[in-house]
């Protein structure tokens, strides 16, 4: 009999971290205890859900009583009693522990359909997936459609792959089903590299049955009949929950031999990465699952032609596949209503940086930055002025807030200098350096670069050099010049897109912030007082209470001064550390 | 096998549709630069130099890997590809000692060779230099990894044809080099092939240290003394020593050695080594003599032996550095001349 009140605990990766497995333990104490009368105790259940996205808001809780839905937030375990007390029993929610406004606006404008799942059923449980209608699209393919219908369907529903290029999959499908051989494999991708992103897995972790329903969707179009899921071993609870899940379709019959009643047979193995960026590349990762160093090559031959084991081989991102069952389900007319002419359907994005409402979220495509920045994201967390928004990672570029209404699609994305990409979204401030954001992505490329090709390997690492140069006062007039330079080298020279996409971030910051460029290196200033090296710290004689603080903060005793007298710098002994700076109780160290 | 018609510099050619743009341009006279690329390895695609353009594709494509296709138009020289060239061989010598003074492959480095051809000097992107203070305590091969531009070629040698798999890329980004397991010193068979195939000085012999590059170098072609199969060998000799043992590539072992024929020469001019026949006297002692008294006093035993003891009390091993042809010899010497079929060869041991 399904119970009347459900309680639902976020256990996303935010969630365990704000320690969701004590709180959901605090519940089935709480439920089993003397004091709970044994009729509100048959009428609970209480389970663990993936991400429910907001994770600043982390332990989320969810009590839902017939159509009444009501919404925890902060959640410690020391709270669980007061909530089955009062709530539970006594019928009386807590007010003052109820998400507010933010929660509301948080979710309005987005769609899920990726996400429908995550933060709704346990993950760990088929039973919770069928009963959402889980295998219902594969069950539906086998044995009533032929791989044909199947391909021309996920070509109607525009989808493009999510991984970074967007490449339409219905075609890739198609290309997969044409290609010859007997022996075919099919792979997703859930390497997710990108600094900053955590889609896929949040996607594994809070519905792993999706992802591998739409792995059985597309082997079964292109008639693959051996998978992998290549996935970082630095997911340890994405693969857990992977594992758990293949058993579980394994025991049903939705994996193996004559899968569903059908002809058909299909498995998947989990391929465990080590962490390295370029082995998302879909060349290096096939290198990396024949046991190889992972390394690029060039291609042609692409991978449908010629992939695992030299066999035809399609290579999807782990959200592409979790796309598919509910565009089985509600039919591809149903996908292409949401998004745009040319980007159809939803995306998922990981909101972080300096953003109140950093999370998980999934949008249309073709929803403005505004409204993802301003609504769902809630706006700039320190109050300070919105500055830009570096989408796509290390790839990617940065938006600068002049350009806050365009709309998040492939096209116009690409026509600013950046790109979708996997679906990182990092919101910088006033308080962010461009350049040294810049830095830090190339830092990542350069040390990422798998080191076969000359323009990667070198090119970024001279790159990196001129910034390091730049952000520590030491820049030259034509260093800008040398960056543009390198920069067009690398793009037109490298054989795959991490080298290719690699300055990216260098070319969209000296195309939008410029000035800051110019100002670290003409000035040897740095706008957003980041770059330590250009910092200069002086003390305010006028406000200068002498109390000494700065003079024993400093580590190198460039602070001198007696009682009662103005306190001093001495701008040669300074390291910049700032330490002065933080300890001034009267605001009177300037930083410049 | 299908042919196929392409253009290449305008220059149209029709070639077996399995070759890489690169190689169709090669039999058809066309040179491409390239460094990661060899004749006998299967291409890499690492050193970006070999780029072409193709009419209807944006990117400038690496001629080493991509497969010729029916009526491709194909530009191998333009400003803006020769441009592309230049800026990674500035790349490439950014990271390199540039010691081409003292170093042992000046002449015979394919690096020095386009630099030269493209007037690059490394300066204008100039930087951090990779430096390796241990070295390679092997025995015979010099690795120079300071000088390596990691076009694999040795790792693919060494996987492909030697089929040892003693090197391997390690690391990431700049700190990528080329390593054997744990760093250790190198411990392989030391055929050399590694050597062989580097297009730089990165690997050489250390034999050959500071004996000498061209000046005064005589190469002589010949057939290695150690074993019957017979590579071919071109001897480096100055002031009449020998400083060098290389095989051209275009010879039936292919330019491929062991470690004996390319390392194993010092014994030719060893003090040690025997010039003249010896005869061990009564009393012990060697006593030199001449050829035709050594052969005349083994041959006499041979006939003291059968005649007291009859053919078969002889009996004879061969070698395997011996030829198939000085085999044949020997075993009808043991049959015909001595009249025993007791003859075997060392290699059946
Ligand atoms: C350096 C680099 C890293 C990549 N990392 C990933 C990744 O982590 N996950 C992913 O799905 N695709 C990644 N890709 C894209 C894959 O090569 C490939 O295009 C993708 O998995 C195809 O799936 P899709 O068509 O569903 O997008 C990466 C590409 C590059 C060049
Ligand atoms: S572009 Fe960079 S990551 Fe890609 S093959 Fe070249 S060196 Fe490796
Ligand atoms: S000497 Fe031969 S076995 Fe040793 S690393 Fe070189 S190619 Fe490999
Ligand atoms: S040692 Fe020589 S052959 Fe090997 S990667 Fe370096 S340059 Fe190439």
């Amino acid at each position: 009999m399904a119970s009347e009140t459900l309680i639902r605990v976020c256990m996303g990766p935010a969630g365990i971290a704000a320690g969701g497995k004590q709180v959901i333990e605090a519940f089935h104490a709480a439920l089993v205890d003397a004091g709970v009368s044994a009729q509100v105790r048959e009428r609970c259940s209480s389970h663990q859900v993936g991400c429910m996205g907001l994770c600043a808001r982390d332990v989320l809780v969810e009590v839902h009583q017939g159509d009444v839905k009501t919404v925890y937030q902060y959640i410690k375990p020391d709270m669980v009693q007061r909530i089955v007390d009062e709530h539970l029993v006594a019928g009386k929610p807590i007010t003052e522990w109820l998400v507010d406004e933010v929660y509301a606006s948080f979710y309005r404008k987005q769609i899920k359909v990726v996400l429908a799942d995550c933060g709704r059923i346990d993950p760990e449980d088929i039973d919770a997936y069928e009963a959402v209608k889980g295998y219902e699209a594969a069950r539906e393919c086998l044995t009533n459609r032929r791989p044909e219908e199947v391909i021309e369907e996920v070509k109607m529903s525009g989808l493009r792959g999510r991984g970074g290029a967007g490449f339409p999959t219905g075609l890739k499908w198609e290309l997969g089903r044409k290609s010859r051989g007997d022996d075919k494999y099919i792979i997703c991708n859930a390497d997710e590299g990108d600094p900053g992103a955590f889609m896929d897995r949040a996607v594994i972790e809070g519905s792993p049955h999706a992802v591998i329903e739409g792995m059985i969707i597309g082997a079964f179009s292109m008639g693959a009949r051996n998978g992998y899921v290549y996935i970082r071993a630095e997911y340890p609870l994405a693969v857990e929950r992977l594992k758990k899940a293949l058993d579980q379709a394994r025991t049903r019959g939705y994996l193996g031999k004559g899968i569903f009643g059908s002809a058909f047979d299909f498995d998947i193995k989990i391929k465990l990465g080590a962490g390295a960026f370029v082995c998302g590349e879909e060349t290096a990762l096939i290198a990396s699952i024949e046991g190889m160093r992972g390394m690029p090559r060039p291609k042609p031959p692409f991978p449908v032609n010629r992939g695992l084991w030299q066999k035809p081989t399609v290579i999807n991102n782990v959200e592409t596949f979790a796309n598919i069952p509910a565009i089985i389900r509600n039919g591809c007319g149903w996908y292409a209503g949401f998004g745009t002419d040319k980007s159809k359907g939803t995306k998922v994005f990981a909101l972080t940086g300096k953003i109140k409402n950093p999370g998980l979220i999934e949008v249309p495509m073709g929803i403005t930055l505004r409204e993802i920045i301003e609504e769902i994201g809630g706006g700039i967390e320190s109050g300070r002025p919105f500055k830009a928004v570096q989408t796509g990672g290390p790839s990617g570029g940065c938006i600068p807030a002049s350009m806050l209404d365009i709309a998040v699609d492939y096209e116009s994305l690409a026509k600013v200098g950046s790109i979708v990409g996997s679906g990182g979204m990092i919101v910088l401030d006033a308080d962010d350096c461009m350049v040294n954001v810049a830095k830090y992505f190339v830092q990542f490329t350069q040390s990422e670069s798998c080191g076969k090709c000359v323009p990667c390997r070198v090119g970024t690492k001279r790159v990196l050099e001129t910034l390091e140069r730049i952000t520590t006062g030491k820049g030259k007039e034509d260093d800008i010049e040398r960056l543009e330079k390198l920069a067009g080298g690398i793009k037109a020279m490298s054989l795959c897109g991490l080298g290719q996409t690699a300055p990216n971030p260098v070319l969209s910051t000296l195309k939008y912030f410029r000035d800051e460029y110019e100002a670290h290196i003409r000035d040897k200033k740095c706008p957003a007082k980041v770059c330590k090296g250009l910092l200069t710290y002086s003390i305010d004689e006028a406000t200068c209470k002498a109390c000494g603080a700065c003079l024993r903060a400093c580590p190198s005793g460039a602070v001198s001064g007696e009682k009662k007298k103005p306190h001093r710098i001495d701008a040669a002994k300074c390291v910049r550390c700032g330490a002065c700076f933080e300890v001034c109780k009267f605001g009177s160290v300037n930083r410049e | 096998m299908a042919m196929v018609s392409l253009t290449i510099n305008g220059k149209k050619i029709t070639v077996p549709d399995d070759l890489t743009i690169l190689e169709a341009a090669n039999r058809h006279g066309i040179a491409i630069p390239n460094l990661c690329k060899h004749p006998q390895l299967t291409p890499f695609g690492g050193c970006r130099l070999c780029v072409v353009e193709i009419k209807g594709v944006p990117r400038p494509v690496a001629s080493c890997t991509t497969p010729v296709n029916e009526g491709m138009e194909i530009t191998t020289v333009t400003e803006q590809l020769e441009q592309h060239r230049k800026f990674v061989l500035e790349l490439i010598l950014s990271d390199h000692p540039n010691d081409c003074m003292t170093c042992e492959s000046t002449g015979s480095c394919q690096l020095q060779e386009l630099a030269y051809t493209y007037g690059v000097k490394g300066q204008e992107y100039a930087g951090e230099r990779r430096t390796y203070a241990k070295k390679d305590g092997n025995p015979f091969i010099e690795r120079d990894l300071e000088k390596c531009i990691l076009c694999g070629r040795c790792v693919k040698v060494c996987q492909e044809i030697q089929g040892v798999e003693a090197i391997d890329f390690g690391y990431r980004g700049f700190k990528s080099k080329i390593t054997t397991a744990y760093e250790d010193d190198l411990n392989c068979e030391f055929c050399g092939q590694c050597v062989h195939v580097c297009p730089t000085g990165a690997l050489t012999g250390k034999l050959w240290k500071r004996k000498g590059r061209y000046e005064g170098v005589k190469e002589t072609d010949t057939v290695c003394p150690y074993c019957g199969t017979g590579c071919n060998i071109t001897v480096h000799s100055k002031n009449n020593e020998i400083i060098r043992i290389t095989s051209r590539p275009w010879t039936w072992n292919e330019g491929f050695l062991c470690v004996k024929g390319r390392f194993g020469y010092p014994f030719v001019s060893s003090p040690d080594r025997l010039t003249k026949p010896l005869i061990k006297r009564k009393s012990g002692e060697f006593e030199e003599t001449t050829w035709t008294a050594a052969l005349e006093y083994t041959a006499s035993w041979f006939r003291k032996i059968r005649e007291e003891h009859g053919p078969d009390a002889l009996g004879g091993l061969s070698s395997a550095r011996c030829t198939n042809e000085e085999n044949y010899l020997f075993q009808k010497f043991m049959r015909a001349g001595i009249g025993t079929n007791n003859v075997d060869h060392c290699a059946r041991l």
